[in-house]
């Protein structure tokens, strides 16, 4: 059996007095895709903006491909890390937005090729062939001169799909994506993700409210409350029989408010 | 009549000088609310520091108490100016200060998730700041700093003080020599006016074409 790519251990995080994360444990197998449910402030969000670096964590361990996230091994003690050991983290994890966080200012190839060019020195005219690649992988290579305002909800969704493939991660963090999407709109997202999972053996790691798509797309559904992981499983076990009786209120609810599972 | 087209010839060289000191003032201010603004939102200490005792150094004193230092005490320190580098720097340093807090404002007003963004992108401090801050900051600050440059005109005037024969300057001079009151002022009130119309046109234009393509409708 192959190691964990990720592999958090007992983790806390507080905002203020309130406690999103408290001790969270989990493990992500390489190409694994994980859906991560729950009501809002459960912490399921918090802890992918925790693995992007975008959160401090209050205490634990996080380990990515094999190193420590947090902390650097120096004559075999656990130091915290420094700017130069995140960036190099970094390079190992993409994450989407729920507000697409476009770059207003730039046209929709520049968005894309920024970050390769900045970051990994790549020249323009490669960044600008990986862009189109990508970029007609989210069909949306007739858009490469079109500014981020020129285009729909959805159009911009699969637009920082591409710009987050293009600095080739091993993990994709998914935070709630389509939530901000008029209905008409989430299905071609959800389309992209698809084709990624089917044609690519990323890790994909997503938080979502389309119980459907969790369903049909994820090897592993955890569910989240009060930062804990309640209860995790395939997804039928999760959807269908669900053990806990939280979990069980919780889909109620959800399928009350209309969404298919 | 044809006297008076020789005095208007004066008035106008005091124009040029004006316009001189507006120019190379606003590049001073400029290049100082950069340095002082980012230093303003550095996130070392010393950094901080310094932009702050700067800014609130120059925003609390007069700028005609600057000007003076500028021109009749720094030469005690062994630094003697010409009437236009001490007027320059004086503008430069007084305006900046101001224009500082503009750009630091600027900078804060992007958006979390721009940042955000950027280090999910993997960028340096440096690189976002360059790439994708400071060009989305810089849209929010240009029209304040058409008030800044409008402020930095009209403050050119005090340097008629130390003998420089800027606008104001030659005024004065043309009211003394002519004994006329009304033409020389009338005639520099209508320049320092034309002048600002001249600023605060510009400074729309470079506004409005910063922003094509932004709101998805102008491309």
């Amino acid at each position: 059996m192959p190691a964990p790519i990720i592999k958090v251990d007992a983790i806390s995080k507080s905002f203020g007095t309130f406690k999103v994360l408290d001790g969270l444990s989990m493990q992500v197998m390489p190409g694994e895709k994980l859906a991560l449910i729950g009501p809002s402030g459960s912490g399921k969000t918090t802890i992918l903006r925790i693995l992007m670096t975008l959160e401090k964590i209050d205490g634990g361990h996080i380990q990515v491909d094999g190193e420590q996230l947090y902390h650097m091994e120096r004559n075999g003690q656990l130091l915290p890390a420094d700017e130069r050991h995140l960036a190099r983290m970094r390079q190992k994890i993409g994450m989407v937005f729920q507000l697409f966080n476009l770059f207003p200012h730039k046209c929709v190839m520049d968005n894309v090729t920024l970050a390769p060019m900045l970051t990994k020195g790549v020249a323009r005219a490669a960044a600008e062939k990986r862009a189109m690649e990508l970029l007609d992988m989210v069909g949306l290579a007739d858009k490469a001169k079109a500014m981020p305002a020129q285009l729909s909800g959805g159009q911009k969704q699969r637009v920082a799909i591409a710009r987050a493939l293009a600095l080739s991660p091993k993990i994709m963090l998914f935070d709630e994506v389509t939530s901000a999407l008029d209905p008409e709109l989430v299905e071609e997202v959800l389309n992209v993700m698809r084709k990624l999972a089917a044609e690519t053996d990323m890790t994909m790691l997503l938080v979502t409210h389309e119980m459907g798509f969790a369903h049909d797309f994820a090897d592993r559904v955890l569910f989240f409350d009060r930062g804990r992981i309640v209860e995790e499983g395939k997804p039928d076990e999760i959807f269908r029989h669900p053990k806990q009786e939280r979990t069980q209120s919780f889909l109620k609810k959800i399928i009350a408010a209309g969404h298919r599972v | 009549m044809t006297q008076w087209s020789g005095y208007l010839g004066l008035i106008l060289q005091g124009a040029l000088v004006t316009i001189e000191l507006t120019l190379m003032g606003s590049v001073l201010a400029l290049i100082m609310a950069f340095l002082a603004g980012m230093g303003r939102v550095s996130r070392f200490f010393i950094l901080r520091a310094i932009a702050t005792t700067y800014i609130e150094f120059f925003r609390g004193t007069s700028i005609f108490v600057q000007l003076f230092w500028a021109y009749f005490v720094l030469p005690f320190a062994g630094l003697s100016l010409t009437p236009l580098q001490a007027g320059v720097l004086a503008l430069g340093l007084n305006v900046g200060a101001y224009a500082a807090e503009v750009v630091r404002g600027a900078i804060l007003s992007v958006g979390r998730e721009q940042y955000e963004a950027c280090t999910a992108l993997n960028l340096g401090r440096w690189q976002g700041m360059r790439h994708v801050i400071l060009p989305q900051a810089l849209l929010v600050m240009l029209p304040t700093f058409g008030n800044n440059a409008i402020e930095l005109l009209k403050a050119t005037s005090v340097v008629s003080l130390i003998s420089l024969a800027d606008l104001t300057f030659q005024a004065q001079v043309v009211r003394s020599q002519t004994g006329s009151t009304l033409m020389p002022f009338l005639s520099v009130l209508i320049i320092y006016f034309a002048l600002a119309l001249i600023i605060s046109w510009g400074v729309r234009t470079l506004e409005r074409r910063m922003a094509r393509g932004l709101d998805g409708v102008r491309v």
